[in-house]
């Protein structure tokens, strides 16, 4: 048929530098590489002030992701890699970003992040990323008090909503809108795991559900499945979400209610919390090495 | 910090809690235990660094399992990890 292929799952890939910034001053410029299961994400910090990032789906080969990611950054900004002064690498792939100075991992740096960027007042982040979901507390220094990271399986993740939104053919993106919808919530899916889910959710559409009441309802999972976790690590005000979920009306909306705390607003892309709090991390260890704490 | 290792699946919650702000790092824990759910790794959740018990990655997934031998069903259950910690560092969920 000559048909052209689409894949809904395929979120868009960018970048960004701040207007008004500019490095040739600036005493540290240090980075963050998040090499995540399904995205990556680099940050370039001036003395601790986010400069530049970009956001990219990750590779087959971590390594070269991490370069390329990292390149795309500093595009436009007359930035080199041998610029920087400190690279902390942090994620699932945090071992695979060979020009990193150290690695940290994932839980300390998404508390740090989210601090940068939804304020010192959060006192509990979800990050819910391509292949995990973790619940995390922190105190006011943004340091991690308790945590708790589901890797067992994907469901409830992002990698679920990109199956989903492959099934259904709607772009991931836009997913959460359309499951917001419909007139009256319906009764949410098997919440323990992606595949179990998928099938149940094709039986719903083979039976006659609206795309939009089936989105629903498979969102309704989800977040039933998020709220037993941030339960076991207890919530407390203010809280917010990061990741690439953190983006999602549909399950940012449903958790509000669930849980009746209001998630902050961020200053700036959510999904960038785990790369801006390594590169955050990367700053003050370049002032240890250059003896300045 | 409360660290949490486990999961949560369709049958329950299972999670072994290691408090690292307790945790000395002496190890006692990971003699104790028959099936080597646990061991000693630093501390990388601290920019300090420091040594710390955890579950290990083969026995993080499964723990429901690992843990069972120790948890009867009826009668008292005496956990060894637990009792091997002479600073209460540790509690199961389950």
């Amino acid at each position: 048929m000559g048909e052209e292929v689409k894949e809904y799952w395929r979120w868009p890939e960018y970048r960004h530098t701040m207007p008004d910034m500019d490095w040739h001053d600036v005493k540290i410029i240090s980075a963050g590489v998040d090499i995540g299961s399904v995205g990556s994400k680099a940050a370039i910090m001036l003395d601790g002030k986010l400069y530049a990032y970009a956001v990219m789906r990750t590779g087959g080969v971590s390594e070269e992701t991490a370069l390329r990611v990292t390149t795309w950054a500093l595009e436009g900004t007359g930035l080199k890699l041998e610029d920087l002064h400190y690279v902390v690498g942090t994620g699932y792939g945090r071992v695979n970003v060979p020009f990193a100075n150290r690695t940290i991992t994932e839980i300390a740096c998404h508390a740090r992040g989210a601090h940068y960027i939804y304020g010192p007042t959060v006192r509990t982040v979800l990050d819910i990323g391509g292949q995990d979901c973790k619940a995390i507390r922190c105190d006011e220094r943004g340091k991690v008090v308790s945590f708790l990271m589901n890797d067992k399986c994907a469901a409830g993740t992002g990698r679920g909503l990109e199956v989903f939104a492959d099934l259904v053919g709607v772009p991931v993106e836009g997913l959460g809108k359309v499951s917001l919808s419909i007139e009256e919530e319906p009764p949410p899916v098997s919440n323990t795991c992606v595949v179990f889910a998928k099938a149940e959710a094709l039986r719903l559409l083979r039976q006659g559900w609206p795309k939009e009441k089936v989105a629903a309802a498979y969102h309704l999972a989800m977040v039933d499945r998020i709220v037993d976790l941030l339960n076991r690590v207890g919530i407390e005000k203010d809280f917010v979400i990061t990741g690439g979920v953190a983006k999602n009306v549909g399950i940012a909306s449903r958790l509000e209610k669930a849980l009746n705390i209001k998630p902050l607003d961020p200053k700036f892309d959510p999904i960038l919390a785990g790369s801006v709090g390594a590169a955050l991390f990367a700053k003050v260890l370049r002032e240890k090495e250059l003896g300045l704490r | 910090m409360l660290v949490h290792y486990g999961y949560k699946d369709g049958s329950g919650d299972y999670f072994i809690i290691i408090d690292t702000d307790k945790c000395d790092g002496c190890g006692k824990c990971v003699e104790a235990c028959p099936v080597g759910v646990l061991e000693l790794v630093p501390n990388d959740y601290d920019i300090e660094g420091g040594i710390m018990a955890a579950v290990t990655e083969e026995h993080r997934k499964k723990i429901k399992y690992s843990c069972a031998p120790c948890k009867p069903v009826s009668g008292e259950v005496k956990l060894p990890c637990v009792l091997a910690c002479e600073t209460n560092a540790i509690t199961h969920s389950w």
